[in-house]
């Protein structure tokens, strides 16, 4: 089981003192973060990608990029990476070259991204959001498994003898994660293709994610890629830890007040009953995430938001430590001691890689028998 | 069993709006039960679901006490929808109500349109303002539409004739075999899990089978 953190990058307010960081600050901190995350033993690190104030991450691979050079051993992915306004192309040649920087601790979550300015900004039109997602990221895939790739499609030039350089670190591509909030085009897609997928489950109900995980398994199992329970599941979580219960309440209640996202609608309590949102202790954290698990089955990756509407660094710092000291450990204890052995972990580059040369020595066993056949045909 | 869910978008404690969804209801009750029907009603104090109607535009998505009453209205076999005329139109409220309902959802059904006012001089409201979000809705709506003045509560009778005419047209409405598209792109499955293209069709594009 793999923990993390997914940042949005948000450059917000905080309330209880109106001070706004400059976006170097939001940067700086975000970077902060990430560092701190893997001290404290997290797995991933994920950002967002926008193109548009408030938010400061629209390089992501410049970010992440910065952040494995100075990191050992988390993953750095994205939350999300925008297939459909993104030229594929340029993300088969950014997160290949970020893979080989970073040694492999690299994957990528796909999302359509849900500003409609950015579409036009990018030349293209929301209406044909699934379609983009859907041509763009079969391109990106081949652009990962074939060397020298001939492609025509709807909504980019064709190309005609391209390859992508760099080649994929040890000739196996990034693991990539399908997110979305409410299509089960996208998650038909993940299953389609085996890679994971990744349910926001932040901001709203479980049950509703629940159908769209229910959806992504069965089909998982029927394009062969497994059994439905060994498909690979990411959730997303949202946090506010402190020692005593109702100290995380009155700390977190100004800023889950005036979020941007939620705030100024349903109170505190009618949102935490309502969606995974936990404020409270670390052991009321511990035993709501483990309720994901009953809802969604045994599962891969577990990101937390942590770091938002305005909350200082100083403040999502301490969060992280709670995190890592606190909670996780025993997460990763009770998670891994539930999971059956046929359930596989976290997607990394090392499993991937052992898992691909096994196929390989597979294959090769193959056509020497085939061969083996000929020759005794002859 | 013919199910009818009446929306009401009164806001205060008796409300003429509600007299008015009730008077509607009874009526198409009895017509049906004439034809041999006994029509499940279901009334709804939109008033109720004030908060949960501003947290769902908030937070997009509804509470589980809204949620089912969207639910209602998918499963009705018609709907009758009463709103106060406020500033020359429907309620805030009562537009809230269809901004968080799924569009598809009224597709070829029945909704009778009434509404309350000080005076009459606001009545075209109906016309002007309930009509055409409905016929964006694409439902069927009723030729008429049953507006209440304050000084029609004391007249001789010429709101239960309209009452009663709209009674009777909803009842023929719901006698019709009105043919709902299913399809999701053709607007009518509320469950978006149940059309979903296999994938290699996904991947053929649009406008291909």
């Amino acid at each position: 089981m793999q923990f993390g953190i997914f940042s949005v990058g948000d450059v917000t307010t905080d309330p209880t003192n109106g001070r706004t960081p400059t976006e170097a600050e939001r940067i700086k901190a975000m970077v902060a973060i990430a560092l701190k995350a893997e001290e404290v033993g997290l797995d991933v690190f994920a950002t967002g990608e926008h193109h548009n104030p408030p938010f400061v991450p629209s390089s992501p691979t410049t970010m992440l990029g910065f952040i494995a050079a100075q990191t050992e051993k988390i993953i750095l992915s994205t939350s999300t990476t925008l297939i459909t306004t993104n030229d594929p192309v340029k993300i088969a040649e950014d997160y290949s070259m970020l893979q080989h920087l970073a040694d492999g601790r690299v994957d990528l979550m796909m999302g359509r991204g849900n500003t409609g300015p950015v579409y036009p900004w990018f030349g293209q039109d929301i209406r044909n959001g699934i379609a983009l997602a859907i041509e763009n990221y079969n391109l990106l895939h081949r652009l990962w498994r074939e060397d020298v790739v001939d492609w025509e499609g709807q909504f980019r030039t064709p190309l005609q003898g391209f390859t992508s350089t760099p080649r994929p670190l040890d000739g196996v591509p990034p693991f990539v994660w399908h997110g979305s909030i409410r299509s089960p085009e996208i998650a038909e897609q993940a299953a389609f293709y085996g890679d994971g997928f990744f349910a926001n489950h932040i901001f709203w109900p479980t049950t509703h994610f629940q159908r769209l995980v229910e959806f992504y398994r069965s089909r998982y199992e029927h394009y062969g890629h497994g059994s439905a329970d060994q498909a690979i599941v990411g959730l997303g979580g949202q946090v506010f830890i402190r020692k005593n219960s109702q100290d995380a309440v009155r700390e977190f209640r100004p800023y889950f007040d005036n979020a941007p996202v939620y705030g100024h609608g349903p109170s505190l309590e009618e949102f935490t009953s309502q969606t995974p949102l936990t404020v409270g202790s670390p052991q009321q954290v511990i035993e709501r995430t483990l309720t994901f698990r009953e809802h969604f089955g045994d599962y891969q990756r577990q990101l937390f938001l942590a770091d938002h509407a305005g909350l200082p660094l100083q403040t999502v710092l301490e969060q992280l430590d709670i995190l890592g000291e606190e909670v996780i450990p025993v997460l990763r204890k009770e998670f891994d001691a539930l999971r059956p052995a046929h359930v596989p972990d976290g997607p990394t580059h090392a499993a991937l890689v052992a898992q691909a040369h096994g196929a390989r020595a597979v294959a090769a066993s193959d056509s020497d028998s085939d061969a083996a056949l000929e020759v005794s045909a002859r | 069993m013919t199910t009818i869910v009446v929306l009401t978008a009164g806001v205060s404690q008796p409300s003429s709006t509600r007299l008015l969804a009730d008077r509607l209801a009874e009526a198409t009750r009895r017509r049906l039960q004439a034809s041999g029907d006994e029509p499940r009603i279901e009334v709804v104090e939109l008033r109720e679901y004030a908060r949960d109607l501003a947290n769902h535009f908030v937070t997009g998505f509804p509470s589980a006490s809204l949620r089912a009453v969207l639910d209602e209205v998918a499963d009705a076999d018609a709907v009758i929808a009463v709103t106060p005329i406020f500033s020359a139109s429907y309620s805030g409220l009562f537009k809230m109500f269809f901004d968080v309902l799924d569009p598809t959802t009224l597709v070829g059904k029945p909704v009778l349109i009434a509404a309350t006012g000080g005076t009459a001089r606001h009545s075209l409201a109906l016309d002007h303002a309930l009509r055409p979000l409905f016929a964006y809705l694409r439902a069927v709506v009723l030729p008429t539409g049953v507006y209440a003045a304050t000084e029609d509560w004391a007249s001789d009778g010429d709101l239960r004739t309209r009452i009663d005419r709209a009674a009777k047209e909803l009842a023929a409405a719901l006698g019709l075999t009105v043919t709902v598209p299913t399809s999701r792109t053709d607007a009518g499955s509320s469950d978006v899990f149940a059309d979903v293209l296999p994938f290699e069709r996904l991947l053929a594009g649009p406008g291909t089978s």
